[in-house]
């Protein structure tokens, strides 16, 4: 006991503690240069390899290429499963959200394990579940088709399996932050008189905004871009049940290579002007934080 | 308006959080829910503001109307909570604003009237320069007035608090719980206000409710509760006290090898009891006198501050007391550690170990 009291500190040693700010130049050079020598090499030349691809055979055929009726059809029905697919998972996750971060309830942690779903198995399955509830040999087929309604190998199948895999984007973004905010706000909005709309309005909603926009982006650019579980549903009809993934499929199988990327890259353009939103969306938010801090 | 609360449960699980709570608060008084952790206190008034659901069965009245079955936002309570709960995304001014603005379209005021009221609701609160301001650029005590503020805005028949301070540093708490007490005096709304602090209650409220295990142990003015305590408990989480075991019989207390009268329990078999002795109530001699004092050796003593503060030890059995003196008294004990001493309290409340009796104190 005296011994430690005694002994005198061992103030000497004041040797600077390595953290990550203090790396050494070199080092933090070296890891910096990595970094962007994988993104440059796994992400950034591949989409140039695209771009260049598709303006190989001139500005001319790269136009005609995504101009063909079965291209045009391809891009009309992508963005009309997003037009559905998006608004939709918007209303069902935000629900989702709201209920799993605002009440306690038997069976919760089922939902959230159940809106996780989607992410845990193979789109091909997601497709699949759809062909054996809605086709003709499924659960459903035959009073379908008496009733002459068509799902699989048509639009609505498509809408229904690009849902189903984009459904987690949107609640998956906005439980967290409900969870965190906890109800207080909510409670007090209720005591002030303030009902269900109102609060959910005008409390709930400005606190998740930006979360909430940011998850149906992802949905977004997810649901334009989902191949699997569509391929599964769709039946490949060409200017009928094609969308842009699959018309790049198809292309390149025929080995129109010009083709293929022409269309690739109006897929991949409007996976950009998603992700540039994307980032504007985090600059508008993080610039409003800051603001209130 | 009074509020009166009968025989209301509430269990969450298997854990009852209220356990047949009866409790009147009348009119226009300052009260405080008072209680550890866990005693219920805190359920208790969302219970009142109609944030839990308590079980079937009891009643709340607000003056004399049945408002069990209305929700929160039919009860016109105003309610402020521990962490204030402010809506960060809006200014001060919308913060305060927000019960107007929400009204049905009917019964809303004008914009201008909105206006009018928030800015006089500021003053109130002395925040008039931050109408703008967002909650995150107030300090706590502010954000607490501008949460008082909002519940105010929509005319509350009463106003509840939940542990309103307890967020606050030491310094802030103390002027902020004052500022309360003057502001109540100004407005006279019926307030309940839940707090752990038993320095807070005592100082701030005009009537005490002592709760533990979701049942009200007593309710009395703040000088009732820390005089005449209704039992161990209350005597235990109001202030500092000493407890001897003691045997009663026939109006003789025998307490840690001291005798002493306690006409309360004239003419009864003898009994174990508890003896319950404030620090402060207690005088130290030097002379042991007819077998009334309590023998007890000095441990340490500590003569910082206005009082002075005596750690002994009894002869008897060992046990810890602790006496508080006045420097003075201190002073001319000239009292050191290791020497022998004789305690007489100058008033012991005895009670009866079989069924906690509420008997009368005994003033020796």
């Amino acid at each position: 006991m005296n011994t430690t009291l005694n002994a005198p500190l061992d103030l000497t040693n004041d040797a600077p503690i390595a953290t990550a700010a203090t790396d050494p130049p070199a080092v933090r050079r070296l890891l910096i240069g990595l970094a962007l020598g994988f993104l440059g090499i796994f992400i950034f030349l591949p989409l140039m390899v695209v771009l260049v691809e598709a303006f190989r055979g001139g500005v001319g055929l790269y136009l005609k290429s995504i101009s063909t009726p079965d291209a045009r059809a391809a891009l009309r029905l992508t963005l009309i499963t997003a037009a559905i697919a998006v608004p939709l998972n918007t209303i069902f996750g935000l629900a989702a959200a709201w209920s799993i971060g605002k009440f306690e309830f038997r069976g919760r942690s089922l939902l959230l394990s159940l809106i996780d779903l989607p992410f845990a198995i193979s789109p091909v399955i997601s497709g699949l579940i759809y062909v054996l509830m809605f086709g003709l040999q499924g659960w459903m087929g035959p009073w379908l088709r008496s009733h002459d309604l068509q799902v699989i190998f048509a639009v609505p199948g498509i809408v229904l399996a690009t849902m189903f895999v984009t459904f987690p984007f949107v609640a998956r973004e906005v439980i967290p932050l409900m969870e965190a905010q906890g109800t207080e706000e909510e409670e007090a909005a209720r005591v002030l008189g303030a009902s269900g709309w109102q609060i959910f309005w005008r409390v709930t909603m400005p606190n998740i905004r930006w979360a909430l926009l940011y998850g149906v982006l992802l949905s977004n650019a997810r649901a334009m871009g989902e191949f699997g579980a569509v391929s599964v549903v769709s039946g490949h009809i060409r200017g009928l049940t094609n969308t842009l993934p699959l018309h790049v499929e198809i292309l390149y199988n025929e080995y129109n290579f010009a083709a293929a990327f022409g269309v690739a890259s109006l897929l991949a353009s409007l996976a950009l002007v998603t992700l540039a939103a994307k980032t504007a969306v985090e600059w508008v938010s993080g610039r409003s934080h800051n603001r209130l801090h | 308006m009074s509020i009166s609360v009968r025989n209301i449960n509430k269990r969450f699980g298997s854990f009852q959080a209220l356990n047949d709570v009866s409790l009147d608060i009348p009119s226009g008084e300052l009260v405080a829910l008072l209680g550890p952790s866990g005693s219920g206190k805190t359920t208790l008034l969302r219970v009142i503001a109609g944030l839990e659901s308590p079980l079937p069965g009891g009643s709340i009245l607000f003056q004399d109307e049945e408002v069990k079955e209305r929700s929160a936002h039919d009860r016109q309570v105003g309610f402020v909570f521990q962490h204030y709960a402010l809506f960060h995304h809006m200014s001060v001014f919308e913060n305060v604003a927000f019960g107007l603005r929400v009204q049905p379209r009917g019964i809303r005021p004008s914009r201008k009237e909105i206006s009018d009221r928030v800015r006089s609701l500021l003053a109130l609160v002395q925040l008039e320069a931050f109408a703008n301001h967002y909650p995150r650029q107030l300090s706590g005590g502010q954000r607490q007035r501008i949460a008082l503020a909002r519940a105010l805005a929509v005319e509350p028949t009463v106003l509840l608090l939940d542990e309103p301070f307890g967020a606050l540093d030491a310094k802030v708490r103390i002027e902020l719980r004052r500022w309360l007490r003057r502001l109540h005096d100004e407005i006279h709304i019926t307030s309940v206000f839940v707090t752990h602090d038993q320095e807070e209650a005592l100082e701030v409220s005009d009537r005490v409710v002592v709760m533990n295990h979701g049942r009200v142990e007593q309710v009395g003015t703040p000088e009732e509760v820390y005089n005449h305590p209704a039992n161990p408990f209350v005597y235990h989480f109001l202030g500092a006290v000493n407890h001897f075991a003691a045997r009663v019989e026939n109006g003789r207390a025998f307490v840690a090898g001291a005798e002493l009268p306690a006409p309360e329990f004239a003419g009864r078999a003898a009994a174990a009891a508890v003896g319950y002795v404030r620090p402060h109530e207690i005088e130290i001699i030097r002379q042991s006198g007819e077998g009334a004092a309590i023998p007890a050796l000095v441990r340490m003593t500590n003569g910082a501050g206005p009082m002075a503060r005596i750690d002994l030890e009894r002869i008897e059995d060992g046990e810890a007391i602790e006496v508080v003196l006045s420097r003075e008294r201190f002073e001319e004990l000239e009292l050191r550690a290791g020497e022998t001493v004789y305690l007489v309290p100058r008033r012991l409340r005895l009670f009866a170990d079989d069924a906690q009796s509420l008997a009368q104190p005994a003033t020796v």
